[in-house]
């Protein structure tokens, strides 16, 4: 009789479906099979595709990088910190690191130039966002992740971290430069 | 018969028949469910008043610690009990069968008891201020790992009371044929309920060694991967659980029948196989796994789990429209829905869960758990704009809508204060919805969850949000409140109901069982054969519904298209 009884007929696999039902489940499939698809397609014409390149680090070693990248393309220092600002050719390969509670260094990069981004965490997970643009990738301890990207917009952008890592998780916002 | 000490009572009201061990049960899991909710709920107001940035109630230490409790006790804690009291509830009433060894059940609810005021103890003693997800390397208190454990232990021990139940009945011969539909969806619940305790243990056992030391350390991306098995899949029971709940409301309402079983329990075969890839929504931005993994689970193998819950929303529904045009709410496309009893808590609640778990929570879900468009709100308050759709609007709202039910049937009381009953369904799920719908606003203009304070106050390098995120975050903060006063009239209707609510006939418990005895017709019938479209105003409602998710699909790609090349 109802959802909450045994169904009537024994033999219910047998049922004929009523049209609604077949409808819809024809209309919902093909939906759900073009949403599958728009996925390889981006990856194929889109330009906004995360990358897969990941290596294996510890922290150590990718602090050592980071500040071998800082001390060779530094051109000024800011805030009372003395963060460098750090501007690196076209092309070349970036590093930042997140931890508590910052983000190091404070990179300048060129309008609709490409670099190569290197990601990695001292200490806790923490989030990459960048604001106002919205990008938001999780950055791993023990994983250097390399980025591509393609700045588009001249301006001054923030980097939040939007990954819960301590009381100080809402103090830990940076700052990047796009000329 | 196997056990002469089983009593049987069948509710004066509804025909249902209670043994008495499962009622005692499911009494005391609902209890514990809606004390975690009021918890909760205490917690959820403080969080609320503190992200409301503009009023920004709390410091900083309480508002993550209290955010972690908040997420345990909600997402956890509530849910799960309450679902254990629906898988009792689905075998041994619906089937008319004894419960399983009660013993263990006992058992397993200690447990589950033990391990959820460990974790709040531990956390409220500041211990272990870690979030509900736990990421390692940020470190948590040995207890709170323990407390997680045991709490899904007991939960384990229940699932598989339910199966016990299950196989008690069938040997019994307690009913004829197959099982109805909504003990199939609990069924499904179960199943997915024992994939997410195992992914839970073999993460949480290996943190729980790591916090005591003797394993030196757990890698985080593995962690991510297998605890979003757990804390992902979890959520895959509340999806299985109500909407079994919501055919049982279609069921007691308006006595609607599925409008085919083969249709909806097919849908809840594609859960049980596909529903769990989806915890890969949360890897989508993380280094180290490739796009082809992420791009398969992600989509459930095709979205072939979307396409079971767009079957579901389309024939829960659907089944009410057959049902009230069976009793000649004929008129137009719209007039079985008009006449609806929207003044029954129970299902103005349900209703109002269906069209918010599909509209806010589904649309929003399968935005989201796109790989590249994952890239848009990952992190950001929209993930809680989308989950609280889901599991508020979704589950909470049809465990509250099956409560008004269960109390003069499971608890034999009146409901009391109906007039605040009625309305709080209205509150609640509208108030809950709106409060989403500004999260994902938020969200969407990059406002971080897990955030004390988007002011940056004391940082060197502060971020300024545009006016439009802190108008979102009022919106938020204002709908919230609505919301929670529809929480309060939902524990103050419940627990004064059982408290002093007006005791009903109870019912005689006897050795005596009446077995489900039904004329099982032998001819094949579907619904249609008349007009060959039994439901054309669910299928309009179905087709609005698709034209929102296609537009708001497409227009998170246009914006994508936009932002910086990545690749």
């Amino acid at each position: 009789m109802s959802a909450i009884l045994p169904p009537e007929q024994r033999i219910w696999w047998k049922q004929p479906l009523d049209r609604v039902e077949g409808t819809w489940i024809l209309i919902a499939f093909v939906w759900c099979l073009i949403m599958f698809f728009m996925m390889p397609y981006w990856h194929v014409y889109g330009k906004q595709n995360l990358s897969n390149e990941t290596y294996k680090t510890t922290p150590d070693v990718y602090g050592k990088k980071v500040q071998a990248f800082a001390d060779q393309y530094k051109v000024r220092e800011e805030t009372d910190e003395k963060i460098p600002v750090v501007h690196p050719p076209a092309g070349a390969d970036v590093y930042m690191l997140g931890r508590l509670w910052a983000w190091w260094p404070i990179l300048e990069l060129e309008n609709g130039k490409t670099y190569r981004l290197h990601l990695s965490a001292m200490d806790y997970q923490h989030g990459f966002s960048l604001q106002p643009e919205n990008i938001n990738i999780q950055v791993l301890p023990g994983y250097e992740h390399v980025v591509t990207v393609t700045p588009n917009r001249a301006g001054t952008y923030a980097i939040m971290c939007n990954e819960f890592c301590g009381i100080g998780h809402h103090k830990m916002v940076s700052r990047l430069y796009v000329k | 018969m196997a056990n002469v000490a089983a009593l049987f009572r069948v509710c004066p009201r509804t025909g249902l028949q209670y043994h008495r061990s499962a009622e005692t049960l499911i009494k005391l899991n609902a209890v514990a469910a809606v004390v975690s909710l009021l918890v909760g709920g205490i917690l959820a107001l403080l969080i609320l008043l503190t992200r409301w940035q503009a009023i920004h109630l709390i410091d900083a230490e309480n508002f993550y610690m209290f955010l972690t409790v908040h997420g345990l006790d909600m997402l956890a804690f509530w849910i799960i009990f309450f679902e254990i009291a629906v898988l009792y509830f689905c075998s041994s009433t619906l089937l008319r069968s004894r419960l399983a060894t009660p013993g263990m059940a006992w058992a397993g609810f200690g447990l589950m008891v033990l391990g959820a005021v460990l974790v709040n103890v531990i956390v409220f003693m500041g211990e272990s201020t870690v979030m509900f997800t736990s990421y390692v390397p940020l470190p948590g208190h040995p207890v709170f790992y323990l407390g997680l454990i045991l709490f899904a232990v007991g939960a384990l021990i229940g699932c598989f009371i339910f199966l016990g139940t299950l196989v008690v009945a069938k040997a019994e011969k307690t009913y004829e044929g197959s099982i109805p539909l909504v003990t199939f969806g609990a069924l499904t619940a179960c199943i997915i309920a024992v994939f997410t305790i195992a992914s839970g243990a073999i993460i949480l056992i290996p943190t729980f060694l790591w916090s005591v030391g003797y394993i030196k350390s757990i890698d985080p991306l593995m962690y991510r991967t297998i605890w979003w098995g757990f804390g992902h899949s979890s959520q895959q029971i509340n999806v299985s659980a109500h909407v079994a709940v919501w055919y049982a409301i279609a069921a007691i309402a308006f006595g609607a029948k599925p409008m085919s079983e083969r249709v909806s329990r097919g849908a809840f075969l594609l859960y049980i196989l596909f529903l769990q890839l989806a915890s890969a929504h949360h890897l989508l931005s993380d280094p180290g796994l490739s796009s082809e993994w992420k791009i398969f689970n992600t989509s459930y193998a095709m979205y072939l789990a979307v396409l079971a819950s767009m079957v579901h929303g389309l024939t829960v529904p659907g089944s009410i429209e057959v049902a009230q045009r069976a009793k000649g709410y004929t008129r137009g496309l719209f007039e079985w829905i008009r006449k609806a009893p929207w003044g029954n808590p129970v299902f103005s609640g349900m209703f109002i869960s269906l069209v918010g778990f599909g509209f806010l929570g589904g649309i929003s879900g399968v935005m989201m758990g796109t790989e590249q468009l994952n890239m848009l709100i990952h992190n950001t308050i929209y993930v809680p704009g989308h989950f609280h759709a889901t599991v508020v609007v979704g589950t909470t709202l049809a465990f509250m809508a099956l409560t008004y039910f269960l109390i003069p049937s499971l608890f034999n009381r009146e409901v009391i204060n109906p007039g605040l009953a009625k309305v709080q369904p209205y509150l609640f799920g509208l108030g809950m919805g709106v409060f989403c719908l500004a999260m994902m606003g938020a969200g969407t203009l990059g406002v971080p969850r897990r955030h004390w304070d988007i002011t940056f106050a004391g940082a060197s390098m502060p971020y300024e949000f545009p006016g439009t995120a802190w108008l979102m975050l009022g919106i938020m903060g204002a709908a919230g409140l609505v919301a929670v006063i529809g929480g309060i009239i939902y524990i103050y209707v419940t627990v004064g109901s059982l408290l002093w609510g007006k005791r009903l006939d109870v019912g005689a418990y006897t050795p005596q069982r009446t077995i489900l005895r039904m004329p099982i017709a032998t001819a094949l019938t579907g619904h249609g054969e008349a007009a060959g479209f039994a439901a054309p105003g669910t299928f309009v409602f179905a087709m609005v519904f698709l034209t929102a998710f296609v537009l708001y699909y497409f227009v998170n790609w246009k914006y994508l298209s936009t932002v910086w090349g990545l690749s």
